[in-house]
């Protein structure tokens, strides 16, 4: 016979009492837990979501010029110099320490060419990237290899280019491989072709106009990336494209916030609930903790008993809070997110973390029935039978 | 050095100018291996002086010391220390734990200490089977009886070998043959060597100590010493033999209205 032995057997003598504990724990940590792994679920399947817009960094050479282009209107056809990158600066990007978030950098090289006595502006690009910074584009045909072009249904349209047609430019000819369904975007207007295709036929080896970075944002701030390419390549201009970055941060911010509160609500009335319970426990055993007293038990024995009861309690409330938590998540989901299937992140920290939690609440909220229980005056109890 | 020495002990109860003297400077001695009752009315003081000899609440003023320790110059988790190695306790409730099995109540005392699974458990079985319960250590209290249940509360108080076992109406509740019974334990555990400090209504009870004190409005008004020369008062055999004569022979004396200085003479005598 312990201490110990003697919590258990007193449980599962009241096991309305310990049951109410249980509940009111179980709501608490679950509902926390809830809360947390939606936000996590949400946050990664927005995120997932975002990442299939494309870019999201964009690396412009440094100018001292302001662009007299709006939406892809161009005032005044003034033509500035154009400045560019060298190419191998981009490796760069990959040693910045966020690095392990950058999906895809997409060198690009711009320049005008003529094609059937019009002017047309030509873009290299590196075709491996496009599933990442162009996810939307759907080619007619195929994407281009070397020494063909891929054309913008705009483009194709003016210079009466389809798939397999022959196109003549700056002395070589190229093959058109496939026409772009239309964007609605600048990218209408413009031919691609691979990019040292493109170098070579604008006289730009080794030199880009830009580059496109997909920066994966789940759990980095894409302003701090923005700082490292710049460190990284002080050459370059490096912007974010704000609206989205931001917006997306600022959505989940507000529900992460709104449901911390809820959390903290919720787990403090699951505190209150144990308080209650473990007052009315040690009311209810008022004559066994005098005789305790009376026969030599501390006042530290019968605090002990106490918050071992209410610790495996705890520590029961705590694994059950998180499996239904982790239950509750899948089942509510689907009303938050239309997406299929979104996998629900198991989290070991987070499964300590809910155990710490009930433990924290079932131990915190018995410590005061626990110090009422110890200091009662065992002739009192006794006088109480 | 007396063993238990009781010095001008006063208790009281409340805030002037409600305030309940409940035992007013009561004094005595007691050598190891007495057995003693303590006999008053409802009221007397009795439970209280009890109460403060066992540690579980402090004078007002005065001393109690028990083989020289000032006991009420002890914190409060010293006494509780005390009163786990050096006490036994049987109450008139009873006050078994209902949950625990009759093993596990006698365990109990043991629960707060830090002895090896195996000795505890010897000691406990020793006890059941000094109070003649050793096949029934795995019921519940609810499943045996009145006098079982005080024999349980018996074995409880002496299981950890105390040097003093306080019993507090240890009868109340209990049919008279049941209570001789539980006296002839009482009687026979003292003739074993264990000083025991009794509370009783009942003067049958009182007559198996050697020595009775008698409370009144909080005094000790009587010390009546039955003990012979190198003994504890009368042998178990001369007790019984006077209580299978109480019909015959009159009742004891009342405890109730004036109280009888003696026993009757006859008593004495026969």
């Amino acid at each position: 016979m312990t201490l110990k032995d003697v919590a258990l057997k007193n449980l599962r003598r009241r096991k309305t009492k310990a049951a109410f504990v249980f509940i009111g724990l179980v709501v608490g940590v679950s509902s926390v837990v809830a809360f947390i792994t939606l936000i996590e679920a949400l946050t990664h399947d927005i995120n997932t979501k975002l990442e299939q817009y494309g870019a999201n960094i964009l690396i412009v050479p440094k100018t001292e010029n302001l662009s007299l282009n709006y939406g892809g209107m161009a005032i005044g056809g003034v033509m500035y110099e154009m400045q560019e990158i060298q190419q191998k600066e981009l490796r760069k990007i990959r040693t910045i320490k966020n690095s392990a978030n950058v999906a895809a950098v997409g060198p690009m090289v711009l320049g005008a060419v003529e094609v059937n006595g019009k002017k047309v502006l030509l873009a290299g690009m590196d075709f491996g990237e496009i599933p990442q910074l162009r996810p939307w584009w759907i080619p007619q045909g195929q994407f281009p290899v070397k020494e063909q072009v891929l054309a913008g249904s705009e483009a194709a349209r003016i210079l009466g280019l389809s798939p397999g047609n022959t196109v003549a430019m700056n002395d070589r000819t190229l093959q058109v491989s496939g026409i772009l369904e239309r964007t609605g975007s600048q990218d209408d207007q413009i031919l691609f072709a691979p990019l040292p295709t493109a170098q070579s036929l604008l006289g730009k080896e080794g030199r880009i106009s830009m580059a496109e970075v997909a920066a994966l944002c789940h759990g980095c701030p894409i302003e701090d990336m923005v700082e490292q390419i710049s460190q990284a390549l002080p050459g370059a201009q490096v912007m974010a494209i704000k609206q989205v970055v931001k917006g997306r941060m600022e959505a989940l911010d507000h529900f992460r916030r709104v449901a911390y509160v809820l959390s903290g609500i919720v787990a403090f009335v699951g505190g209150l609930v144990v308080l209650v319970t473990m007052m009315g426990s040690v009311r209810e055993r008022t004559a066994e903790i005098g005789i305790f007293r009376a026969i030599g038990f501390r006042k530290s024995h019968i605090m002990r008993i106490i918050l071992f009861e209410a610790g495996i309690i705890s520590a029961l409330a705590g694994i059950s809070g998180y499996l239904l938590g982790l239950g509750t998540t899948k089942a509510v989901l689907p009303f938050f997110s239309e997406s299929q299937g979104i996998a629900i992140p198991v989290d070991p920290a987070l499964a300590g973390g809910a155990l710490g939690l009930a433990l924290l609440l079932g131990l915190l909220a018995s410590i005061y029935p626990a110090l009422l229980a110890a200091r009662m005056d065992p002739q009192e109890a006794l006088r109480a039978l | 050095m007396d063993f238990i020495q009781v010095d001008n002990l006063v208790k009281q109860y409340g805030d002037s100018p409600a305030t309940v003297t409940a035992v007013r400077g009561i004094s005595f001695a007691m050598q190891r291996g007495e057995f003693i009752s303590i006999m008053g009315e409802s009221g007397s003081g009795k439970s209280t002086l009890l109460s403060m000899m066992g540690a579980l609440n402090s004078p007002t003023s005065g001393k109690y010391l028990v083989e020289g320790i000032d006991i009420y110059n002890l914190g409060q988790e010293e006494r509780a220390d005390f009163r786990r190695k050096s006490l036994g306790f049987v109450f008139q409730s009873f006050h078994l734990i209902p949950y625990l099995t009759v093993l596990e109540n006698v365990l109990l005392p043991f629960a707060a200490g830090k002895e090896k699974r195996a000795k505890k458990r010897a000691l406990a079985e020793e006890a059941l089977i000094r109070v003649g319960l050793a096949e029934k250590g795995d019921r519940l209290p609810a499943q045996i009886s009145g006098g079982e249940q005080e024999r349980v509360a018996i074995a409880r108080a002496i299981v950890n070998h105390p040097s003093i076992l306080f019993a507090d109406e240890p009868t109340g509740n209990l049919d008279s043959k049941t209570t001789r019974e539980i006296m002839d334990l009482l009687k026979h555990l003292n003739e074993e060597g264990m000083t025991t400090l009794m509370v009783t209504h009942n003067p049958e009870c009182a007559y198996y100590a050697g020595r009775t004190l008698r409370l009144s409005d909080g005094f000790l008004i009587e010390d009546e010493d039955r003990r012979r020369e190198g003994g504890n008062g009368r042998s178990l055999g001369e007790i019984r033999a006077r209580v299978s004569r109480a019909e015959t022979l009159g009742p004891f004396p009342a405890v109730h209205g004036r109280f009888s200085r003696s026993m009757p003479r006859e008593a004495e005598e026969g």
